[in-house]
């Protein structure tokens, strides 16, 4: 049981960094992003690439696929996202859910439905000792990267000049405007920050997820629900709400097998009963 | 300093602001009283920039220290020396006070330092660390005022800051408002307690339905107080 709460914690690692990047662009931009799953599985993919074409290992796609995904995601914010803002936030759903099927279709038309193998990196490929049970070392890897991350992300909205400023357009953008903050120079960024981290988790499922151009997809909807759970926008939450779904759903694996891809919903739907605006969520003040 | 020409502003098909025309110079303090939705506060925001956005549009000339400001974006305009009190003193709730005082850049020649801000308003000192919107009323609208002020703003548009406040608070914020005009800030006021305007401002302009249709002196507003209240319907 305890090894099995492990895992959930290592599935949460995943679910926490797409969580806190989908909240991170929904803060500033007020778009939810439907292509975040693809841009996951197009970190997976990078690596492979990087890996298969080549030659380059997991430790430069780990460094360099956040970082061009990231570039790229600032660059669809600049040509496309900008563009949408203005208009009814319909416009900004039907962009990236387009962008999403365009992205999969892409990937499966080139390198088809089947899953790619992608070797664990032979650093990490025996187990540790957790003292209660023997666990895989690069499970453990991925649950402290992802811890790491998520700490960083929350010292840099907390601590730094730029996190200030990200809160302060996040919470009251016009007025932001008015105190002579260019708002505008920030969205590019954080858009590509969110899409990085997407990158990084989709980098970090490699070695241990099947590659297949669907990968996202299937990982996405129960990001969503994580995010509603924790609370649209709210970093904290998002986090915490990753975690927590990924212990909830694989110790429903264990004991109501039955429920295991419905349990995250009815979770949802228990929290937003209870609390509308989520666990940590503000309820939205007028924009 | 300020200058606005045959200004007009719309909400989608409503006017709410008539060829309105004034002129501030510096060093002044000058306010707009009138009835709510008489376009006080709309005047203030398309000044600032932030008439822009919905169906909301504006036509006219707005011209500060001699740069015409309607056609820069509302971060541009500040920058040229504005100080923006909103309506709703516009504290972030997820920002602490001092992250509140130390948000927005220099717009000025002379920003105050964060220093002469607590000497200023010592309250502010001890909060802050905590959320800007723990604060009381009257303290967040010091915050607000105080934020204008490290800033270093030359122009400060106030939207109602003694809106809701005790006449305590509202003595300090007039004390406040009489101290910067003495280092030479210039203010646009935008105040219904026509008593609390005659004690700060040198002139006032009424308005009605979106139109400048009175300017008053000091005297004037004492003497005519009691027509002007029924005016204004208090």
């Amino acid at each position: 049981m305890l090894q099995q709460a492990f895992n959930g914690l290592v599935g949460g690692a995943f679910y926490a960094l797409l969580a806190l990047g989908l909240s991170v662009i929904f803060g500033m931009l007020r778009v939810v992003n439907f292509a975040h799953g693809s841009f996951y599985m197009l970190g997976a993919f990078g690596a492979y690439v990087l890996l298969d074409s080549l030659g380059l290992n997991f430790w430069v796609a780990l460094v360099t696929v956040p970082l061009l995904l990231g570039a790229a995601g600032m660059l669809v914010e600049r040509v496309f996202v900008r563009r949408l803002t203005r208009l009814d936030p319909l416009y900004g759903f039907l962009f990236t859910f387009g962008l999403a099927l365009i992205l999969q279709d892409a990937v499966k038309h080139r390198y088809g439905v089947q899953s790619q193998p992608y070797p664990r990196p032979s650093a990490l490929s025996g187990s540790l000792d957790l003292g209660l049970f023997d666990y895989p070392a690069y499970q453990v890897f991925v649950l402290a990267v992802s811890l790491l991350t998520c700490a960083a992300t929350w010292l840099i909205l907390t601590r730094t000049r730029v996190g200030t400023i990200v809160r302060a357009a996040t919470e009251r953008p016009e007025l932001t405007r008015a105190l002579g903050i260019d708002v505008g120079r920030w969205v590019a960024p954080v858009f590509g920050f969110g899409v990085a981290l997407a990158g990084l988790a989709g980098v970090l499922a490699a070695p241990m997820r099947a590659v297949n151009p669907l990968m996202g997809a299937d990982l996405i909807i129960t990001v969503f629900a994580v995010v509603v759970i924790g609370g649209l926008g709210s970093i904290f939450g998002s986090v915490t709400a990753g975690f927590a779904i990924g212990l909830i759903t694989a110790l429903g694996d264990l004991y109501v097998p039955a429920l295991s891809q419905t349990l995250v919903f009815v979770v949802m739907a228990a929290v937003l009963l209870w609390r509308p605006a989520g666990l940590f969520g503000r309820e939205e003040a007028a924009l | 300093m300020l200058r606005i020409e045959d200004l007009s502003a719309w909400y989608g098909e409503a006017r709410v602001l008539n060829d309105v025309s004034l002129e501030i110079a510096e060093g002044e303090i000058v306010t707009l009283v009138g009835r709510n939705g008489a376009g006080k506060t709309t005047l203030l925001r398309c000044v600032m920039g932030l008439h822009a956005t919905g169906g909301a549009r504006a036509t006219g000339t707005i011209e500060f220290l001699g740069t015409a400001l309607t056609r820069l974006p509302a971060h541009r305009r500040t920058r040229c020396g504005l100080g923006y009190v909103p309506d709703d003193r516009g504290i972030y709730a997820t920002l602490t006070v001092e992250e509140n005082l130390t948000l927005p850049p220099a717009v000025g020649p002379r920003p105050w330092p964060l220093g002469q801000i607590y000497e200023t308003f010592p309250r502010l000192r001890e909060r802050r660390r905590s959320p800007g919107t723990k604060l009381s009323g009257g303290e967040q609208q010091m915050l607000a005022l105080a934020r204008v002020l490290r800033m270093g703003a030359r122009l400060l548009l106030c939207d109602e800051p003694t809106e809701g406040l005790s006449p305590l608070i509202v003595q300090q914020i007039g004390a406040i408002l009489r101290d910067v005009k003495d280092q030479g800030v210039t203010v646009l006021l935008v105040e219904q307690n026509i008593h609390f305007a005659a004690t700060v401002a040198d002139r006032h302009h009424l308005l009605a339905e979106g139109r400048i249709v009175r300017s008053l002196g000091n005297d004037e507003v004492r003497a005519r107080e009691h027509e002007l209240l029924e005016h204004l319907g208090i």
